[in-house]
C-alpha cells in the first residue's frame, strides 16, 4: 500500500478586500470589491516528493505558499497535512502542534534574517520557541550540527548577518528552516535574488537535504528552468488559478495549456537555435476585475465565444490536468516541448 | 572603423584605505550595428563599465586609466556638458527600472518630445509627430491618445517601451542598455528583447547589452564579453563563447545555469563566491575557485589572448595548451 500524501490542497481559495472606506463606498454607491488571488486550486504532494508553482506577477503562486504555512488563512477550501485538517480560520491553536513540521524559505535573504542577531541565535530560534533543546550545551551542538548541515562553519554562528554573502545568507535561513526536524518546506524563491553560480550551489543544496532527510518541498518560482531541474510536479497558475497540473517531465514534453506554451516559448534558448519567437501580445490582466470566462482568453490564440464566456473546469488530460476549452474540444495542436526529449 | 572602442579601462572607488579598483583594465570595441552582450555576477564590475562609457559614473567613483573613443573622439575626458549632448544624440542608455528613468511629474509625450527638441533640430509640431511615431515603433497601442499618458498610468512592460522610444529618439548610434530586462516578467521580457533586436537591427544601432542572465545573450548578441572581479576573463563570438567556453569560470557559469528537459542532475558548482573588491586576490582573481589553476595563476596575472578566431581568454592553462 502507498503512504498517503503529505499536503493535500482541495478547493483552495483566498480573496483580498481592496474595497475603498466605508464612507467612500457609501458616498459613491460602490460595493465592496475583492482581490481573489487564489482561487479552486487543487494539488497533492506525495512524501519526498517536490511539487512547483509557476507563474508571473500577481497569479497567487506566493499566496499559496503563505497560505500552505499559516501565514494566511484561506477564504475557502480545505488544506491537509499528514491526514490532519488545518483549519487557521477556525482556530488558531490547531495549527500549533503541526507548525514545527512546516517551515517556509524566503526569497529575500536580505530581509529575511534579523540584523542584529547572531547566526546562532537566528538559526536557534525555532529550537527555543518549540522548546526542542534542554540546555545551553545541546543548543551549541545543534546549532553547529545545522550550520555544517548547509555548508558553513560553526564558527560562522558568532559572526552577524552582514558578514555573509547573498548566498551564504539564503544558507543560514535554510539551517534556520532545518531547525526543527521540518517534513515539509514551502520555499518562495528561493534564488531569485541570487547570481546563477551562487544559485547553483543553493538549488544542488536543496536537493541534496531532500535526499538526506526525506524532505517534501513546495517550490514557489517564476523560473521555468529551475522547476524543470527540481520538481516533480508543476502546477502552472494564471490570475489565481491552476491553468495546468503535470507530472515535470509530461508537462515539459508536452506542454498542454496556451499560456504554458507561452511560458516555455519565453524561456530564452541557450541552445542557440536562434528561432524568432513570436511572444504572445499582452499583459496579465488585473486580478481585481478578472476578464470573464477563461481569464487568459484575451490573451490566448485558440479562445472562441466559449472561452469568453464560460470558465473551464480543470479535466484530466492523460497525466496531467488542464483547464482549457480549446484542448478538452481538441481544437489546440499538438506541440513538442523544448530541450531534449523524455527517453520512451 | 571601429564605433566603440574602451581600451585599458580603469575604474575605481578611492577610500581612506587606498582605492577599491571596480574595472580592472577592461578593453573591448564595438561596431556599428552590433550588439555586445556583457555579463558577469553582481560586482564583476559590468554596469560600472556602462556607466563610464557614458560619463554616468557616481562619485567618488571615477574613471583612473584608459580611455573611451566613439568614433574616433575620445569621449571619457570630456567636460560634463559636452557629455550631455552626446547622450542621447550619440549615446541612448536604457536603464533595469524603467520607473527611475521616466519623470513621474510628466506625460511620456512631453518627455519624448523634450529629448527629440534637445537633439534634433524640429519644430513642436514635427516633434509630437515624431514622438507618436516612435511609440507606435515600440509596440504601444494608441498612441496618439497614449502620448497624454503619465508613467504611473503604464504597465511596467508599456513603461520600459517608452524607455527604449525614449533612447531611440535622437536616433543615436549606440545605446547602453544595463539589465533591461530583469525588473520584468518573463513573457514581458521576451517582448522587450524581440522589441530591442528589431528596433536596433532595423536603425543599424549598436548596443552594449549588458545582463546577468546568459539567455538573453544567446538570443540577442553577436559578441560577449565576460566579467569577474573587473576583469575580462573571456570575449568572443556568442556561439564560440556559449558552445565551447573557454576560460574556466565562463565554462563554470555556463554548467550552472539551469536548462529546461535537463531533469534530476545536479548542476555544475563553482566552489565559494566572487572575492570582494578589497580581497581580490593576486594573479588570476578566478585561481582560488578554479578547478585547474596551478602555480603561475597564484602569482601571475593572465592577460587575454587568443584561443579562436575573434576570440580571447585571460587564462594560463589556455595559453599552455596553445604552446603545446
Amino acid at each position: 500500500m502507498s503512504t498517503p500524501p503529505l499536503v493535500e490542497v482541495e478547493g483552495l481559495a483566498r480573496r483580498f478586500d481592496v474595497s475603498r472606506p466605508w464612507l467612500a463606498r457609501l458616498l459613491l454607491r460602490e460595493p465592496r470589491r475583492f482581490l481573489h488571488a487564489v482561487a479552486g486550486v487543487d494539488f497533492v504532494i506525495p512524501r519526498g516528493t517536490t511539487m512547483a508553482l509557476v507563474g508571473e506577477s500577481g497569479c497567487g503562486k506566493s499566496t499559496v505558499a503563505r497560505l500552505l504555512v499559516g501565514l494566511l488563512a484561506p477564504s475557502a477550501g480545505r488544506i491537509r497535512f499528514d491526514g490532519t485538517e488545518l483549519d487557521l480560520a477556525r482556530d488558531r491553536r490547531a495549527f500549533a502542534p503541526v507548525r514545527r513540521r512546516l517551515q517556509m524559505i524566503f526569497q529575500d535573504p536580505y530581509a529575511s534574517l534579523n540584523p542584529r542577531w547572531r547566526v546562532a541565535d537566528i538559526v536557534a530560534e525555532p529550537l527555543d520557541a518549540f522548546g526542542l533543546v534542554r540546555d545551553r550545551a545541546e543548543r551549541r551542538e545543534r546549532v553547529a550540527e545545522l550550520l555544517r548541515q548547509v555548508g558553513l562553519s560553526p564558527t560562522d554562528g558568532a559572526k552577524y548577518p552582514h558578514e555573509f554573502s547573498g548566498g551564504q545568507r539564503q544558507r543560514i535561513s535554510i539551517a534556520r528552516a532545518l531547525a526543527g526536524r521540518p517534513e515539509f518546506l514551502v520555499a518562495d524563491e528561493p534564488t531569485s535574488a541570487l547570481d546563477v553560480s551562487v544559485q547553483a550551489q543553493i538549488l544542488n543544496l536543496v536537493k541534496d537535504l531532500q535526499e538526506r532527510l526525506g524532505l517534501t518541498y513546495l517550490l514557489i518560482s517564476h523560473n521555468l528552468a529551475v522547476v524543470s531541474l527540481m520538481a516533480d510536479q508543476v502546477g502552472v497558475m494564471y490570475l489565481g488559478r491552476i491553468v495546468e497540473l503535470a507530472p515535470a517531465g509530461e508537462l515539459f514534453a508536452r506542454p498542454r495549456h496556451p499560456y504554458t506554451r507561452l511560458l516555455l516559448d519565453t524561456v530564452p534558448d541557450l541552445e542557440m537555435r536562434r528561432r524568432e519567437r513570436t511572444p504572445v501580445a499582452g499583459e496579465v490582466p488585473s486580478p481585481i476585475d478578472p476578464p470573464p470566462g477563461c481569464a487568459f482568453h484575451p490573451r490566448c490564440p485558440w479562445a472562441n465565444a466559449r472561452c469568453r464566456a464560460e470558465r473551464p473546469r480543470p479535466l484530466p488530460v492523460g497525466a496531467a490536468r488542464v483547464a482549457c476549452h480549446a484542448v478538452e474540444e481538441g481544437r489546440l495542436p499538438d506541440r513538442e516541448g523544448q530541450g531534449p526529449r523524455v527517453p520512451h | 572603423m571601429a564605433l566603440l572602442e574602451v581600451e585599458d579601462l580603469v575604474v575605481e572607488f578611492p577610500t581612506r584605505r587606498g582605492p577599491l579598483v571596480a574595472v580592472d583594465g577592461v578593453s573591448f570595441t564595438i561596431e556599428p550595428g552590433e550588439v555586445l552582450g556583457m555579463v558577469g555576477e553582481s560586482g564583476a564590475g559590468k554596469s560600472l563599465t556602462g556607466m563610464a562609457i557614458i560619463g554616468l559614473l557616481e562619485p567618488p567613483g571615477r574613471i583612473a586609466r584608459g580611455c573611451v573613443r566613439l568614433e574616433g573622439r575620445r569621449i571619457d575626458d570630456l567636460p560634463p556638458e559636452a557629455m550631455r549632448r552626446i547622450r542621447g544624440r550619440k549615446i541612448g542608455a536604457i536603464f533595469q527600472d524603467p520607473l527611475t528613468s521616466l519623470n513621474p511629474l510628466y506625460t511620456i509625450g512631453r518627455q519624448l518630445q523634450e529629448t527629440i527638441r534637445t537633439h534634433l533640430d524640429l519644430d513642436a509640431r514635427a516633434a509630437r509627430e515624431r514622438a507618436i511615431g516612435l511609440l507606435r515603433e515600440v509596440g504601444i497601442p494608441a498612441p496618439e491618445r497614449r502620448i497624454e499618458a503619465y508613467p504611473h498610468e503604464l504597465s511596467g512592460g508599456m513603461r520600459q517601451r517608452v524607455v527604449i522610444a525614449l533612447a531611440l529618439a535622437a536616433e543615436p548610434a549606440l545605446v547602453v542598455a544595463d539589465e533591461p530586462t530583469t525588473a520584468l516578467d518573463v513573457s514581458i521580457q521576451a517582448q522587450i528583447v524581440q522589441l530591442l533586436k528589431r528596433l536596433c537591427r532595423e536603425h543599424r544601432t549598436a548596443v552594449l547589452l549588458v545582463t546577468h542572465d546568459m539567455g538573453v545573450i544567446a538570443e540577442t548578441a553577436d559578441r560577449v564579453a565576460v566579467l569577474y572581479a573587473g576583469r575580462l576573463v573571456e570575449l568572443g563570438p556568442v556561439e564560440a563563447v556559449i558552445r565551447r567556453p573557454r576560460h574556466p569560470y565562463t565554462q563554470g557559469l555556463m554548467g550552472a545555469i539551469p536548462r529546461i528537459g535537463v531533469r534530476g542532475g545536479r548542476l555544475v558548482q563553482i566552489e565559494g563566491a566572487m572575492p570582494r573588491l578589497d580581497a581580490i586576490p593576486p594573479g588570476c582573481a578566478f585561481h582560488p575557485r578554479c578547478p585547474r589553476a596551478f602555480e603561475r595563476c597564484r602569482h601571475a596575472r593572465p592577460e587575454p589572448s587568443a584561443v579562436g578566431p575573434g576570440h580571447t581568454a585571460a587564462c594560463w592553462r589556455r595559453l599552455e595548451e596553445a604552446d603545446a
